[in-house]
């Protein structure tokens, strides 16, 4: 590889931090003791884990027994609402949204199959701009609502919900929250201390720790039932031994995420929002998905019309600009993302979605560069589509279509 | 991140024959915006009648518009009758192969050119005299049907990757299926399985006790033994042995190797048969 990276998928996973990997070596190598063992090297390792835990309770404002350490922000959102579903049995309900992660949407449609019992699952619907109806929220929750689960901040369009409201209101009602912030954490300033969320998830890998971590938050009081069961790690809340090295790794990340997050939301947005302008610009018939303002400083999810995602992501990769779409192409599906079409975007926009996701490595340079090289790849794709002439003329292009997805 | 091959990549970022032939002799038009793939073909005839020039123009990933080129280019120079006969599997292997997933690209291209020679020729389009099976792609029973035939398609996850019938909703799958089983002719009848997916207890223990007498008790009667059924626990069954077949030192291998046989077969599979502790 000779062209330089341009790294803008940063919601799909973000580098390890210099910082934060130099933190983390001498956890693989002469500090390998285990935290549990009653010996001082085992015991050295334990300071060092109840640090970190300071260091992330500090980030969300929250008291460090409330954090349980797993494997993954996948992990924490499986723990977080079968825990719930397992302290209120005879509550079969779930409240959450049709735009989650598959980490909470998958799991929310297959529990029957999980827990041997049937379960009734509503999934809110946005509007164009992404955004729930807080009133139709409330009218959803029911007697038998066991938990609502919903995301803080959406890894496609960087679209924020109100969160602490809907928690506000689920804890009137005596229903548990759960949110998925997992995109949230280290991007926007979060404090627990005051808050009705009863359960938030945080994945290491989003905010410059490695893959393979993340914490669940459990506020202190919260009915719970652990997920993995075994040692007395965690106080016997997730068994297995500790995940060392990468939790002293997300504790320096969750110190370097507070002291970046002024310019995450200042420098960083700026990034972003000129990238944004400049594309929506030079670009016409592109049109931004997602609500502007709710939004996460570092995301932008663009849609050019008559073209395809996966065609466009593949010229980029020659320049070493690294994106993601929602298209069906590069899903692996024959769908494009879940997210676009419950927002109501059109099938012919949705499949030529990019979204760029910054963080604070990326330079004015870079943006520079982005915004030269994409704008004459939506011309040569459009030149080549059967669709952008004819659409210009006026007419309706290509063949009519036998289907009934539009 | 797709595996694409060099040929495949080359045809994406270079690809030969973008546009529209002026006059054309025929123009096929197929796929739509809203399904993510489509693709314009014209091409204009010598006076031999064989193909001078062909254009296309795409909308779709890097296989469908890697497809596309190669078809313009694998048809220059033939007669229709020898262009028709190029099938979605000789496209795919003149790129060096394309991911299973990504078939369907293939599948277009050969359609584009079946539509622009039907559109030369003043025919109808054959495929689209079929019936559609798969609502959300539009894909007819003819399309489903060639594509199970050519490329000899064992599943329906198969033939989604080929056609993209069955990709959306899925309500279609049962159909596709039904289809699988008539090209494949499968004459061998299939037994139906009535066994329930899953057993409430009562019903669990219900058919254990049929399955014990019409067939189990008898059989063991015959050598002097009977069997008793003592509990249900999930999908343990203890089972009591008496008679001959209690001091039977062989009791293990019938219980195992018959009883639990036999009710695995007309029960449920997951059963495991156990002998009640005394
Ligand atoms: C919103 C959201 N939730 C959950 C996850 C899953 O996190 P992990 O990869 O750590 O399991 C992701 C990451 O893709 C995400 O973006």
């Amino acid at each position: 590889m000779s062209t330089p990276v341009v790294y803008m998928d940063n919601n799909a996973t973000t580098k390890v931090a210099p910082e934060v990997l130099a933190e983390m070596m001498p956890y693989f190598s002469e500090l390998y003791g285990n935290p549990s063992s009653m010996h001082t090297f085992g015991g050295q390792v334990g300071k060092k884990l109840a640090n970190a835990r300071q260091q992330i309770a500090s980030l969300i404002g929250a008291s460090t027994d409330e954090l349980l350490f797993t494997s993954c922000g996948t992990e924490s959102d499986s723990t977080a609402i079968l825990s719930a579903l397992q302290s209120f049995p005879e509550r079969r309900h779930i409240v959450t949204t049709r735009v989650e992660h598959p980490a909470v949407k998958n799991l929310c449609e297959h529990l029957d199959k999980l827990t041997g019992h049937k379960h009734r699952v509503t999934q809110l619907p946005v509007d164009r701009e992404g955004r729930l109806d807080l009133k139709q929220y409330e009218e959803s929750l029911a007697e038998d609502t066991a938990i609502v689960s919903v995301m803080w901040a959406n890894n496609e369009t960087g679209v924020l919900f109100p969160v602490e409201e809907m928690a506000r209101i689920a804890k009137s009602r005596g229903i548990l929250f759960h949110t998925d912030a997992v995109q949230a954490v280290g991007k926007v300033p979060i404090d627990l201390s005051g808050s009705a969320i009863d359960f938030l998830s945080i994945s290491g890998h989003k905010l410059h720790a490695p893959k393979g971590i993340g914490v669940l938050y459990v506020r202190r009081g919260t009915p719970f039932v652990p997920f993995l069961i075994g040692g007395h790690q965690e106080k016997g809340r997730r068994g297995g031994t500790e995940n060392v090295a990468a939790i002293i790794a997300l504790g320096k990340a969750c110190e370097l995420a507070a002291s970046r997050m002024e310019e995450e939301n200042t420098r960083v947005k700026a990034l972003r929002d000129k990238l944004e302008n400049g594309l929506l610009t030079a670009i016409p018939h592109a049109m931004l998905n997602g609500h502007k303002e709710e939004r996460l400083p570092n995301t932008t999810n663009i849609s050019f019309e008559y073209v395809e995602g996966e065609a466009i992501l593949l010229h980029l990769d020659q320049f070493g600009i690294c994106a993601s779409s929602g298209s069906a192409c590069t899903s692996g599906s024959l769908e494009p993302s879940h997210v676009l079409r419950a927002m109501g975007v059109p099938f012919t926009a949705a499949h030529g979605s990019v979204r760029l996701s910054l963080s604070v490595y990326n330079t004015e340079a870079e943006a520079d560069y982005v915004l030269e090289k994409l704008p004459p790849i939506i011309e040569k794709l459009r030149a080549m589509s059967p669709f952008w002439q004819s659409a210009h003329k006026g007419s309706v292009g290509g063949a009519s279509c036998k289907c009934q997805c539009s | 991140m797709w595996e694409y091959t060099d040929k495949v990549r080359d045809h994406f970022m270079n690809p030969r024959n973008v546009g529209e032939v002026e006059n054309a002799d025929g123009v096929g038009e197929v796929g739509s915006l809203a399904c993510g793939d489509a693709l314009k073909l014209s091409f204009k005839l010598d006076t031999d009648g064989r193909i001078a020039d062909a254009k296309f123009k795409t909308f779709g990933c890097a296989s469908a518009i890697a497809s596309s080129s190669a078809l313009t280019e694998m048809i220059k120079g033939l007669t229709l009758d020898e262009a028709a006969r190029i099938s979605n599997e000789d496209i795919a292997e003149y790129l060096g192969g394309l991911p299973k997933e990504k078939m369907h690209c293939s599948v277009m291209g050969r359609e584009a050119l079946e539509a622009a020679i039907a559109n030369h020729r003043g025919t109808p389009l054959p495929m689209a005299q079929g019936e559609v099976v798969c609502e959300c792609f539009g894909v007819t029973d003819l399309e489903v049907r060639r594509a199970i035939q050519e490329s000899n398609l064992k599943s329906v996850e198969e033939i989604t990757n080929f056609t993209k019938a069955g990709g959306g909703c899925g309500k279609c799958h049962e159909r596709l299926e039904a289809i699988l089983r008539e090209v494949h002719q499968d004459l061998q009848k299939i037994i139906p399985d009535h066994r329930p997916a899953r057993l409430t207890n009562i019903q669990k223990i219900k058919m254990i006790e049929e399955v014990l007498d019409r067939e189990i008790r008898p059989a063991l009667r015959k050598d002097g033994g009977d069997i008793e059924l003592v509990d249900v626990d999930g999908d343990f069954v203890v089972v009591s042995l008496r008679g001959a077949c209690g001091t039977c030192k062989k009791s293990q291998t019938t219980l195992k190797e018959y009883v639990e046989k036999k009710l695995r077969e007309q029960v449920l599979e997951s059963l495991i048969v156990e002998e009640a502790k005394s």
